[in-house]
């Protein structure tokens, strides 16, 4: 029988809604299964460290309680194992939540585990780094030193499951080891079994990013039509004993799983197809192939794995200073010579108004803007309509806040000072991370699981032996 | 590769489309490099896409963003082939001052490149 893999969220920011109709299939399946909820981003660990500096208790995935309110007593009552690194900055205060949550379900005898050994920031000295190869920037000073977290495998995960936890709660690991780990504990693949870590591996690549498998990221109206992409279904993966994957969703929901939307996630965030690099093994997807079997059904096959990489990645952040943005619109006749105009008094002002290190970027949205280069050669060379609707915006960094406080508010000058018509200055600053990445020695780092207990747990265990 | 016979169509200078009516694409980005991967709708365009959407002029599709190296690994499996450019994202995520650091959106810039049938 295969085992299927329920994927519940792909980012934190992700539809709080979209687990209830996987848990909806995984319980008609009556499968071993797994839901597992991916919300921790490169900057989400820095963005959690940072809150937990302003409030001890948080540091954990703000919308836990959302994501797992609808669905948990479900998850615990049909055997559905629960795995998430919602855990962020702070995995034990995300096991409190989870066991109070429970409570509050009437199941206080939830069994959560916590993984333990991604947080490095202690001997971040101590270790042997090498720069990872793809890193660019130039390391900053200690104290700027936010979070240093190591992307751990599924082992620690797999030591969870052992230890029966329901809900296994992480801080960083490899997004895919999330799906791995539930495989490992259910089909017994020895570590070394590089093909089908590989499979499994991949089918956590494949569901990681929540509906990016199943027509999510995809739609391209006229090209790539997508149906209800409201009620897009997140993917239901169904791994095999041999590690053969075929990808599905749940029944009555929107979205789809053809050939095309799989592939395009197979490949996504993947440099060298041949050697997928991952904390449990290095995934060759040369010779994969893709055949669509029935309408929401895609199988995936050929997925071959080689021995795992000797070191593993940790992403570093330090605080970068300020950034800051503000946008103001000219629309109507001559709008675009408006707007270049407020761009050239911009740049003027900013001239005498704030001290040459400072960075800023203009770019005027609907002539160019996303594909631009920082010095504006496509908004030099566009050919445009000189009416229509345009949105002057700045962007503006410095290490320190009230140069970039100033920039944005000579933006906000316009309003009075600027070219005629300008309206709908909106204005933003705030802090920047710098994220750096390296490569530690897997020796170095020790990932272990532990069972946790809160104070309600306690309370109810003691009741129990006193009952007793 | 093999030529096809000229024919009365084919006599004429080729027709250019864009890129988009026979591909489609999604990005990626981790750090300061981009991956774009890019698969022929129909298996048929594979070789066009081979033969046209080269390293070179995905090099110079993107150097007015600062593309430093483009390395293309093709999957003929998946009639398709992945994309790695370096020094495209001004920052990247963490760095940039543009509005898509992840650059995201850079899918549909390599798909504005005009092909030849």
């Amino acid at each position: 029988m295969s085992f299927l893999l329920g994927s519940g969220a792909g980012f934190s920011g992700d539809r709080t809604d979209a687990a209830v109709a996987v848990v909806a299939e995984l319980i008609k399946r009556q499968q071993p299964s797994a839901l597992v909820f991916e919300t921790l981003g490169e900057r989400t660990l820095a963005a959690a460290h940072r809150a937990m500096r302003e409030d001890p208790e948080s540091g954990f995935e703000p919308l836990l309680d959302e994501l797992l309110a609808p669905v948990l007593r479900d998850c615990l009552d049909h055997g559905i194992k629960i795995l998430g690194n919602f855990g962020a900055a702070n995995p034990g205060g995300a096991c409190q939540v989870i066991a109070e949550l429970a409570a509050q379900l009437g199941r206080p005898e939830v069994r959560i585990a916590q993984v333990h050994g991604d947080d490095i920031r202690q001997q971040l000295h101590g270790l042997d780094l090498q720069r990872w190869e793809a890193e660019r920037l130039e390391m900053p000073d200690d104290d700027a030193l936010i979070s240093a977290n190591v992307y751990l495998g599924a082992k620690a995960l797999a030591e969870a499951l052992a230890m029966q936890a329901d809900v296994v709660v992480t801080g960083r690991v490899a997004d895919p080891a999330l799906f791995l780990a539930p495989l490992m504990h259910h089909f017994d693949w020895p570590w070394d079994d590089w093909d089908r870590l590989a499979c499994g591996m991949m089918a956590g690549h494949l569901a990681e990013c929540g509906a990016q498998v199943s027509g999510g990221y995809f739609a391209d109206p006229g090209f790539k039509d997508v149906p209800g992409l409201a009620t897009v279904g997140y993917p239901i993966i169904e791994v095999e004993q041999d590690g053969n994957l075929i990808i599905t969703k749940p029944a009555n929901t929107g979205g789809c799983v053809t050939e095309q939307t799989v592939k395009e996630q197979l490949l996504y965030e993947v440099h060298d197809p041949a050697n997928y690099l991952t904390p449990d093994v290095t995934v060759d997807l040369t010779h994969a192939e893709v055949r669509q079997l029935a309408p929401n059904r895609v199988a995936v096959t050929g997925i071959r794995g080689k021995p795992a990489p000797e070191r593993l990645k940790t992403t570093v952040c330090y605080e970068g200073g300020w950034q800051g943005e503000a946008e103001i619109s000219y629309a109507g006749p001559n709008a675009l010579a408006r707007a270049q105009l407020a761009a050239q008094v911009l740049r003027e002002r900013l001239v005498f108004r704030a001290p040459a290190e400072l960075r800023t970027r203009l770019d005027i949205i609907g002539l160019a803007s996303v594909f631009d280069s920082d010095s504006g050669e496509l908004q030099r060379s566009a050919a445009p309509s000189t009416s229509g609707d345009y949105r002057l915006r700045l962007a503006a960094e410095h290490s320190e806040r009230r140069w970039v406080a100033r920039a944005t508010q000579e933006l906000l000058a316009l309003y009075c000072a600027g070219p005629a018509g300008g309206g709908g200055v909106r204005r933003q600053f705030q802090r920047r991370v710098f994220t750096a990445s390296y490569l530690v020695k897997r020796s170095d780092i020790y990932a272990h699981a532990t069972l946790f207990e809160s104070p309600t747990q306690e309370a109810h265990r003691s009741e129990r032996y006193a009952a007793s | 590769m093999l030529q096809a016979e000229p024919t009365q169509t084919s006599m004429r200078a080729p027709a250019s489309i864009s890129l988009h009516q026979l591909a489609h694409a999604r990005a990626g980005d981790k750090g300061e490099r981009l991956n774009v991967a890019l698969f022929a709708y129909e298996a048929d365009h594979y070789a066009t896409l081979l033969e046209q959407v080269t390293e070179e002029r995905v090099l110079a599709l993107f150097s007015h963003r600062g593309a430093s190296r483009v390395r293309r690994y093709p999957l003929p499996n998946l009639a398709g082939m992945n994309f790695v450019i370096d020094d495209v994202l001004q920052g990247g995520v963490n760095g940039a001052l543009n509005l898509d650091g992840h650059g995201k959106t850079l899918s549909f810039l390599l798909l504005s490149l005009e092909v030849h049938l």
